[in-house]
């Protein structure tokens, strides 16, 4: 039913109807928003599971990880420096090949501090062997956190839905939540082949000597690579249920003969929309929202900028000292094709810094360099800095 | 396309408002879209919360840089350096004051209407919260979405007795100021 | 026998409970000889029996029962990470809870994994009353690394990393009194104890078993190569932390100390202290060593007087008489 909502209470709802038997969290914000409409749910037995509130992030990870491992369905959700503390858990769900979801609201990191929004959390992970989801809309973080449990299930790997933190999380729009009926016909009760039973007694989590650890850590590789078959599948058969489609991998817009592409992770993607629908004047250009970052997904990616003679990357992240974090991973994966675009790589949105309508004329205007941007945080005011900083 | 921007202080109900505005006009099936620029601060100190309602989807996430409409929330802010900024040449201000336009800012008094939400909120509930009779007066004004669609907004948040003594401060705000003075303003926003 | 038994036909499950004497972690394992924590691991799931699943900290016990593809574990057992098995045993827990499982889940750390690195996970746990029984073994150092200090290292106790030298007597700290700590959350049950008394950790798991709710002991565990003893007296050296007052053997509800194993005689620390090449510093000629063995010794005896550990009069049950057995005028130990 298509209410007024706040993007977090959204989340809060569906993942009731997602029916998770264990919920562990800690505040932290953007976060916060979601977890206390779950605790009030449960308070008010909307929903039967246990919200267990722990004492960190650490924790609110590895309590997930216990109880998924134990055979329950489990949410968890964090922001930020709360990513980075569970950062090593993270790790450890994702080698155990267990299926967790949960939802990354997606801030800043420190220091210097800022409890805005980018995406510098979730990208710090990216190697944690997680399925990574970016959300453009709140409609689309509803869509895809249901999705994400059948993805996780069937893939036996864990998914983070990041979604924009106060730029999506605290933004009230209208949003469709789902029937009960809906969700139960696309997710089955959580059975896991691995689950621990004291009838049937497994050892989980031991010790892999040289011989094996290799053939471990590329059998996660391919699963997560398989995993886009899933990732594509959920949501084709969620679209056929709900009647809403956002994307699979990636979602294309724009003129399929246009030369200059724009892509992006997340929220900034609909400021490009609107931007670009208001103006034509600045000539044909393709926008690609990449929705699944790892897996990786080369071979739509590819597709999605053929004909392309420039790709400009816009990103609320970088590797310092690196650069563009999707940026360069762009270039490797493009670098093959014959006719390869030229990549320009751009941070913009850091710290909170408001991406405004006028970031498409900037990005476009970039194009034009003679050579293009190795890496620039687009939107930095350099005179702020003092000249050695620049 | 009408964007509002909503200034006020940590503890004014400065989001709420700002989720009422865009909740009224969601029920009434246009599109709405509610945010704040949420800072650290903490209560008393400013904030600001960001409103659009359009006929159509809204898809960009940007801050309102340019609003047709302030609704300011505590009469002091408009001393703050930048709280008028980007108002559009023909925007409106909506202020609650207990004293004129005029005796505020000379200046800005042909587009500003004060109203005196903060004592009415007093005599209503009983709480010193202004948001609600401002977004009544400023309904009443714009005729941008009717006062029934506040009503109803009100309703999934209130219940019992506080939606009873906001529903009275409602209908008593909105009779204090010209009915659709500023409807030509939001009619040419929304164009 | 006529004829051959298909095995599909045995319910493994149900043979597995009907075991007299069940044992959760069977014996091939990797580890050391006298190990004590291998030993007081195996009591404690004799005694708590089949319908368990364990959470079980990085350290020793964790690489020494599972090299892949090889497990010693009879039981579901799982190992995370090294700082959050308080937080795992209690995900485990929720989750069989909400299945309506009766199984039990124990935590399993050293004392690194419990005094150090995953104390704040431990105490989380034990705040929200989760039914687990968590058990550390403490073998005062970190043994998996290579005997490093931590805080459960006894003081003046030698470590890699606190060396005895010119300027320092091993470590300059002393061991932390987990078991107030913990006991100080106010649990329904704490409790410690030492490998060199089985009958005693059987009677604290099976009690533990029975609460619904949070249960910790601690059992002191020897480690011959960490504490530089020979591997034949591991039970012979625990036995002696006991009777000296060096590691009070405790009970307490609630946060109160409802239980204590009487010291029958205490012995002199220098005997503890003697057979462990960790102290072996402890007995040069100078005066910092003297004074070190006079503060060890007033520890020891600070545990008898505060915990009232000095038994009036010979007790089956007491530092000497519990695991014993007298025949022909022969007392075993």
């Amino acid at each position: 039913m298509r209410q007024a909502l706040e993007g977090s209470q959204a989340i809060a709802q569906t993942v009731a109807l997602c029916r998770p038997q264990v919920i562990a969290a800690y505040p932290i914000t953007p976060q916060t928003h979601i977890v206390e409409n779950i605790a009030k749910l449960v308070a008010d037995d909307k929903f039967e599971c246990d919200f267990v509130s722990v004492e960190s992030e650490f924790s609110a990870a590895s309590v997930v990880l216990g109880a998924a491992a134990a055979g329950s369905r489990t949410y968890t959700a964090s922001a930020s420096q709360g990513i980075l503390l569970m950062s090593e858990v993270l790790y450890n769900i994702a080698g155990l090949r267990i299926p967790v979801v949960m939802t990354c609201a997606n801030r800043a990191l420190s220091a210097p501090l800022s409890i805005w929004n980018d995406q510098q959390d979730s990208m710090a992970v990216r190697d944690a062997g997680w399925i990574q989801l970016y959300c453009a809309d709140n409609q689309e973080a509803v869509d895809t956190t249901i999705q994400a449990y059948r993805i996780a299930e069937r893939t036996e790997l864990p998914v983070m839905v990041c979604m924009d933190g106060f730029t999506l999380t605290h933004t009230l729009e209208p949003i469709d939540i789902p029937e009960q009926a809906q969700v139960d016909e696309f997710l089955p009760p959580y059975t896991f082949s691995r689950a621990l039973d004291s009838r049937n007694p497994i050892t989980v989590g031991t010790l892999v000597s040289p011989d094996y650890y290799p053939e471990a850590r590329h059998a996660h590789h391919q699963a997560l690579l398989n995993a886009q078959d899933e990732i594509i599948r959920a949501h084709e058969d969620w679209s056929a249920i709900s009647g809403r489609s956002c994307c699979g991998l990636l979602r294309t817009e724009g003129d399929a003969d246009a030369k200059i592409g724009i892509l992006t992770l997340g929220s900034v993607f609909g400021t490009l929309y609107e931007a670009r629908a208001a103006h034509p004047e600045l000539g044909p250009v393709r926008l690609i929202k990449l929705r699944a970052f790892r897996p990786f997904p080369v071979a739509a990616i590819q597709e999605a900028c053929a004909g392309l003679t420039d790709l400009v990357v816009l990103e609320r992240a970088l590797s310092p000292g690196g650069g563009g974090i999707v940026g360069n991973e762009m270039r490797a994966a493009l670098a093959e094709l014959p006719d390869a675009p030229r990549v320009h790589s751009y941070a913009v949105g850091l710290g909170g810094r408001d991406v405004p309508l006028d970031i498409y004329a900037r990005a476009l205007a970039a194009v034009d360099a003679p050579t293009p941007e190795r890496f620039a945080v687009l939107d930095a005011e350099l005179e702020k800095l003092p000249a050695a900083d620049r | 396309m009408i964007e509002v921007r909503i200034h006020g202080r940590g503890g004014q109900g400065n989001v709420v408002a700002a989720y009422l505005l865009a909740t009224a006009a969601i029920d009434e099936g246009q599109f709405g879209q509610a945010f704040p620029a949420f800072g650290a601060e903490r209560r008393g100190a400013p904030v600001v919360a960001f409103v659009r309602v359009a006929d159509r989807a809204l898809h960009r996430r940007d801050q309102v840089q340019h609003p047709a409409f302030l609704i300011i929330q505590d009469q002091a802010l408009l001393h703050v350096p930048g709280v008028t900024d980007g108002l559009l040449p023909d925007g409106k201000i909506l202020v609650n004051a207990s004293v004129p336009a005029a005796s505020l800012n000379g200046g800005l008094a042909a587009n500003m209407i004060t109203v005196p939400a903060t004592a009415m909120a007093k005599e209503f509930l009983g709480r010193p919260v202004p948001n609600t009779a401002l977004l009544a007066a400023f309904l009443a004004l714009t005729e941008l979405l009717p006062i029934e669609a506040l009503l109803k907004a009100l309703r999934e948040r209130f219940k019992g007795d506080i939606l009873e003594r906001n529903t009275r401060l409602v209908y008593h705000a909105a009779d204090q100021v010209t009915k659709g003075l500023w409807r030509e303003v939001s009619h040419a926003a929304s164009a | 026998m006529t004829d051959k038994t298909d095995s599909k036909d045995i319910d493994i499950a149900r043979l597995r409970e009907h075991q007299p004497r069940f044992q959760g972690i069977t014996s091939g394992h990797r580890a050391c000889l006298g190990c004590g924590e291998a030993l007081a691991a195996r009591l404690v799931t004799e005694a708590a029996g089949p319908d368990v699943a364990i959470a079980n900290a990085t350290g020793c016990l964790e690489i020494f029962t599972t090299p892949w593809p090889e497990s010693s574990w009879r039981v579901p057992w799982m190992h995370s990470l090294f700082e959050n098995t308080g937080a795992i045993a209690a995900g485990m827990e929720a989750a069989f809870k909400m299945q309506g499982k009766s199984t039990k889940v124990l935590a399993f750390a050293g004392d690194g994994g419990t005094f150090d690195i995953g104390f704040q996970a431990l105490s989380g746990m034990i705040e929200r009353g989760h039914n687990v029984l968590y058990v550390c073994f403490d073998n005062e150092a970190y043994m998996n690394t290579g005997i490093q200090r931590s805080s459960s290292t006894p003081h003046a106790a030698m470590t890699t990393t606190s060396p005895p030298g010119k300027a320092r007597m091993g470590k300059r700290h002393l061991k932390k009194d987990i078991i107030s700590i913990v006991a100080a959350h106010h649990i329904p049950y704490a409790a410690t104890a030492s490998v060199a008394y089985p009958s005693d950790i059987r009677k604290k798991v099976r009690r533990a078993m029975d609460i619904e709710g949070p249960t910790f002991l601690v059992i002191h565990s020897p480690c011959p190569l960490g504490w530089g003893h020979e591997a034949d007296i591991s039970i012979e050296v625990a036995r002696l932390a006991v009777q000296t007052g060096l590691m009070p053997v405790i009970e307490l509800e609630r946060g109160e100390v409802t239980g204590v194993m009487p010291v029958r005689e205490p012995r002199p620390v220098l005997d503890y202290l003697r057979p462990q090449g960790r102290f072996r510093h402890l007995f040069a000629d100078n005066p910092k060593a003297r004074e070190e063995l006079e503060h060890i010794q007033a520890l020891a005896d600070h545990n008898i007087e505060v915990y009232n550990l000095r038994g009036e009069i010979a007790d089956r049950m007491d530092s000497e008489g519990a695991d014993t057995v007298r025949r022909g005028g022969m007392r075993w130990a």
